[in-house]
């Protein structure tokens, strides 16, 4: 019995299917968090224009004593960019490993087997990659917003939605966003080891709720918008 | 009954193959799905056309040789059922049949519906044992196994080995098989000093023979005939990470 000669931990993870998802796990756990962090900012925006602001322009003053001027939003940016990097990373090489596991398909479509959720991560992570780069231009840099970069956030978020498209778009990336997360949670916790037969059915529940309640958190922001509840 | 019956006929390995029309007109509902090709296959020997070869052996659900995915299903529509046990009755008078092998690249066809499925016992060779000096067995009351662990090692030791879960797989991934083989001696006290390394060693073996990688889709499980657990792949899983982090090697 000889085991692979990868002494080092690195590349003992990333050298096998499980440490790639293990991989994906932790990086998918960081944006989770984030991703919570973010909708409750965005939820600021029924306080009106000056909480919304100032909420903003906090992002770009915390910890300012020690990190500086955005210190920590580019630390947090930092973080979130190798954990991208290294999501897709595993996830293009399971992609293709997959793509290799089977050359030749079957001639009658398989019947529907396992989650639909769970079925369209794959393209439904490449949706939310696309989305996030549209979503930075947008309200980040300003590039493709009406109103340009140096505006209120607020005012920018509202001249963003305000064109039916990209409120539409937003909409239908975070219902992708939300069926990536019902599968993502459910199998990271999987990927962990920490599922077991008796709690299968309640780790899942749990990781729909989550994804619903993150799905509706951000949805309502452009629905506001678009019914003038928010203007 | 009456069957359109389209089934894959490759001659050789290295054949082209194809889906091939036969028409049954004379199966009966209580056959079981094995028997109906049985007929089809006296047929074909009778119209001196080569019968369609498949692998059975047992007939009765236990030996895990009857391969074939029915309708694009491995096992075809009755869950927990091997194809050997499925009988005719769960078809339609006038029913059109798709029958093709497992497909996958570890599992390569070697004629019609048979495929080479010893890439399991490439991973089963990698780890799926307990090393034991032979001899006089010793009394079975020694070791206690307390009763969650035995009915879980045993629920897990049930899978016979068929190969569905890779078949069914959208990834193509022997997961729950490699799973079923780590939980049920990873739970046992037996099991306990090769269980860091059985389940690393049997992971890399199953990553090394172009198994796919599992993303917990599920599909394995709706199709197992043994309704092997899906948190299987969680002790799996829970028994690598914790032995890639713990540097288990077992050189």
């Amino acid at each position: 019995m000889v085991i692979s000669p990868q002494r080092n931990i690195v590349s003992r993870t990333w050298g096998t299917s499980v440490g790639k998802k293990s991989v994906m796990a932790v990086t998918g756990g960081i944006f989770l968090l984030y991703v919570i962090a973010h909708m409750i900012g965005n939820l600021k925006i029924f306080f009106g224009i000056e909480t919304f602001d100032a909420y903003s322009q906090h992002l770009r003053e915390i910890g300012e004593a020690i990190f500086g001027y955005e210190g920590v939003l580019w630390l947090i940016r930092l973080v979130l960019v190798t954990a991208v990097v290294l999501h897709m990373w595993a996830a293009f090489s399971l992609w293709a490993r997959a793509k290799k596991a089977r050359p030749i398909g079957y001639q009658h479509r398989q019947s529907w087997q396992g989650s639909y959720a769970a079925r369209t991560m794959r393209w439904g992570g490449v949706i939310i990659a696309l989305f996030v780069i549209w979503h930075i231009l947008d309200l980040t840099t300003g590039t493709v917003n009406p109103l340009g970069g140096d505006e209120s956030a607020y005012l920018k978020l509202v001249a963003s939605f305000d064109r039916w498209y990209v409120a539409l778009f937003y909409i239908v990336a975070v219902v992708a966003l939300g069926f990536h997360i019902a599968h993502g949670l459910w199998s990271a916790i999987q990927t962990f080891g920490a599922n077991s037969a008796l709690k299968q059915h309640a780790l899942k529940t749990f990781s729909y709720v989550v994804a619903a309640a993150i799905t509706i958190g951000f949805a309502i922001v452009p629905l506001s918008v678009m019914t003038g509840l928010v203007r | 009954m009456k069957l359109t019956l389209r089934i894959w006929r490759q001659a050789s390995p290295d054949a082209k193959g194809k889906m091939k029309k036969y028409v049954l007109d004379d199966v009966e509902p209580d056959m079981s799905f094995l028997e109906m090709l049985d007929v089809l296959n006296e047929k074909l020997v009778l119209d001196d056309e080569d019968p369609v070869s498949f692998d059975h052996d047992c007939r009765e659900g236990i030996c895990g040789s009857c391969a074939m995915v029915i309708n694009g299903t491995a096992h075809g529509p009755q869950k927990n059922t091997t194809t050997c046990q499925l009988h005719m009755r769960h078809f339609a008078d006038g029913d059109t049949i798709d029958i093709e092998p497992w497909r996958a690249k570890a599992f390569p066809v070697i004629k019609d519906l048979v495929t080479d499925r010893s890439a399991f016992d490439e991973i089963i060779k990698a780890g799926g044992y307990i090393s034991v000096n032979t001899g006089s067995a010793p009394e079975a009351h020694a070791i206690p196994v307390d009763k969650v662990s035995a009915d879980d090692a045993f629920d897990a030791a049930t899978c016979i080995g068929c190969g569905a879960c890779v078949a069914a797989c959208p990834n193509g991934s022997s997961m729950l098989f490699t799973s079923a083989k780590v939980t049920h001696l990873g739970l046992l006290p037996q099991g306990q000093p090769e269980r860091a390394t059985r389940a690393i060693n049997m992971l890399a073996k199953q990553d090394e023979l172009d198994f796919g990688g599992c993303t917990n889709v599920g599909a394995c499980h709706e199709v197992c005939p043994k309704g092997i657990p899906l948190a299987s792949i969680a002790q799996l899983n829970h028994d690598v990470l914790g032995a890639t982090l713990a540097g288990a090697r077992s050189d």
